[in-house]
């Protein structure tokens, strides 16, 4: 077991961690939780149950209350600019997208390539480029992200993030709001990239999605968690949640209830 | 929010107590009053400190995106006010330049025009208005955009790319507000006093354009452009930290940034004027 902590990209250890709305609530307690390099997580939660902070202090941008909480070896709680290097090694597609909306679709995805390697915005072109095309988003290139639908901004979102070619990529619910086009397009390439992209010079990319519903995940080579009243509890592959039997997990594998009118 | 911000913002967490039941005595609410203006002013002094460290930290990192940000800002809160400066300047000139050269000259006391013209215009109203006309037209734009920026979870994913939100949003404000009010400031005194005697002439003033320049020019000394220099520069340092850091500051609501507006611009005017006292004491004591 400590050897598999040992080894993790991300490591929390009875850790207590805080909302962040504010930071002295604590929405999850004792989190142990380590994840190796080329794994494929999916933490599934009620809305309010904490899914979006964890991926926070995943990401090193908040710090555990209580216990520790260590990205790629590295302490949280030092994620200063001296560690800057390791922070880029993470990739983080947040709920909704968070693009910045005074910039086009492609200097959204630009800006964190020319900041971090000082490059003109004609630099930085070539890259972008390819990427939207990757992502199917030249013809939204020079679109505001307020002009265009859920489903492209979520994906312009995670152009953004996949740009500086992160080792580990954490989505807060990336699958809100799309339609069933954008959804099963996105999982295939989710699919791609946890096997391998060629963009990213075929390495296996750590992923770690959150979500309220299970059953689009579906996989056998993922592992699963669930938040649950304040606590994380990991279920392990497929078979393992299927075969839980705790309430909470039988809920977030429930169909939705449709309403006719 | 964590780092450079969240270390400034921790400094002055004013919510708890804006939050609790208003005291009821007058004594307890004048406390109170005197304990929030305290924690604003600990928490914008450390936000100062912490820009102004972070702009030598990181001068010259990320030129790529930094340079046209900088533009942007000293076109917004310097060339595009030009036209608007433009008409500030007659309006100037014709209330107060020409009006002071009409009675200066009627009483025959020309010789007190120079000096009169610098204490007035160079060294008190031309800095000061300029600062108040840009700090209402940029500065509540500041406190929205931030506000919303900030509410939108911008800032966020700002730190989530690795771009340190001081050095991103607020270091190409406060270059731009320095050199805008600096340039605007030197516009607007040239306006004023070039429109003055245009006004003046008009009332027909015996005073040639040439008496009148030179008159000004022999009132003006090297230490009032240096002080002209530092104080404009100081008011876009000052109107730029205030606004930015109301609008960075607050809690994640859309609703409060109108609120949050208005309180910086007050803000803003109060650091203003304590700037220009402080001045004030300078031109006295030099």
């Amino acid at each position: 077991m400590s050897e598999t902590f040992h080894s993790a990209v991300i490591e929390m250890r009875g850790a207590s961690l805080g909302a962040l709305r504010d930071p002295s609530l604590a929405v999850l307690e004792d989190v142990n939780w380590a994840v190796a390099a080329g794994e494929f997580w999916v933490v599934a939660g009620q809305q309010q149950s904490g899914k979006s902070d964890l991926l926070m202090h995943a990401a090193g941008l908040m710090v555990p209350t209580d216990g520790s909480c260590r990205v790629f070896g590295c302490e949280t709680e030092a994620f200063g600019e001296s560690q800057l290097s390791e922070r880029l090694r993470v990739g983080l597609v947040f709920a909704g997208g968070k693009l910045f909306n005074q910039m086009t679709v492609a200097e959204n995805v630009a800006l964190p390539l020319c900041y971090q390697k000082s490059l003109a915005w004609s630099e930085a072109a070539q890259v972008v480029t390819v990427l939207l095309g990757m992502l199917e988003l030249t013809p939204f290139a020079n679109s505001r992200p307020s002009s265009l639908a859920a489903n492209w901004r979520q994906r312009a979102a995670l152009a953004r993030a996949l740009v500086l070619k992160p080792e580990l990529l954490l989505l807060d619910s990336p699958l809100v709001g799309m339609g069933v086009r954008h959804r099963q397009w996105l999982l295939k390439f989710l699919e791609q990239l946890a096997g391998g992209h060629e963009w990213f010079g075929g390495r296996p990319m750590t992923i770690v999605v959150t979500t309220e519903d299970l059953r689009p995940w579906q996989h056998p080579n993922r592992r699963f968690a669930v938040l649950d009243e304040k606590q994380f509890t990991v279920l392990g592959a497929w078979d393992d949640v299927t075969s839980a039997r705790s309430p909470a997990v039988k809920e977030l594998l429930a169909e939705p209830v449709e309403t006719t009118i | 929010m964590r780092g450079n911000l969240a270390k400034a913002f921790e400094l002055a967490n004013t919510q708890v107590f804006r939050r609790a039941t208003a005291p009821k005595s007058y004594t307890d609410r004048l406390g109170r009053r005197l304990f929030l203006f305290l924690l604003a002013v600990q928490g914008l002094g450390a936000f100062s400190l912490i820009t102004l460290s972070v702009m030598l930290k990181k001068f010259g990192e990320a030129r790529g995106v930094m340079h046209p940000l900088v533009r942007q800002e000293i076109n917004r809160a310097g060339v595009k006010l030009l036209p608007m400066f433009f008409f500030v300047a007659l309006a100037l000139g014709f209330v107060v330049v020409g009006q002071t050269v009409s009675a200066l000259a009627r009483v025959g006391q020309t010789e007190y025009l120079g000096s009169t013209m610098v204490i007035v215009v160079v060294r008190e109203l031309g800095p000061l208005l300029t600062a108040m006309l840009v700090l209402a037209r940029v500065g509540t734009a500041h406190v929205i955009e931030l506000g919303t920026a900030r509410a939108l979870g911008e800032v966020e994913a700002l730190e989530a790319l690795g771009i340190d939100p001081v050095h991103y949003l607020i270091v190409p404000r406060v270059i731009g507000m320095a050199l805008g009010i600096f340039s605007l400031t030197i516009y607007l005194i040239i306006g004023a006093l070039g429109s003055g005697y245009l006004f003046a002439f008009l009332q027909d003033v015996a005073l040639t354009p040439g008496d009148y320049f030179k008159q000004i020019a022999s009132a003006l000394g090297w230490l009032d452009f240096a002080l002209l220099a530092l104080k404009t520069v100081m008011f876009g340092f000052f109107i730029a930290i205030v606004t930015c850091y109301h609008g960075l500051a607050q809690p994640l609501r859309l609703e409060d940034v109108s609120r949050v507006a208005v309180r910086a611009v007050t803000q803003g005017v109060v650091v203003c004027v304590l700037v220009d006292a402080v001045f004030i004491v300078l031109y006295i004591v030099t």
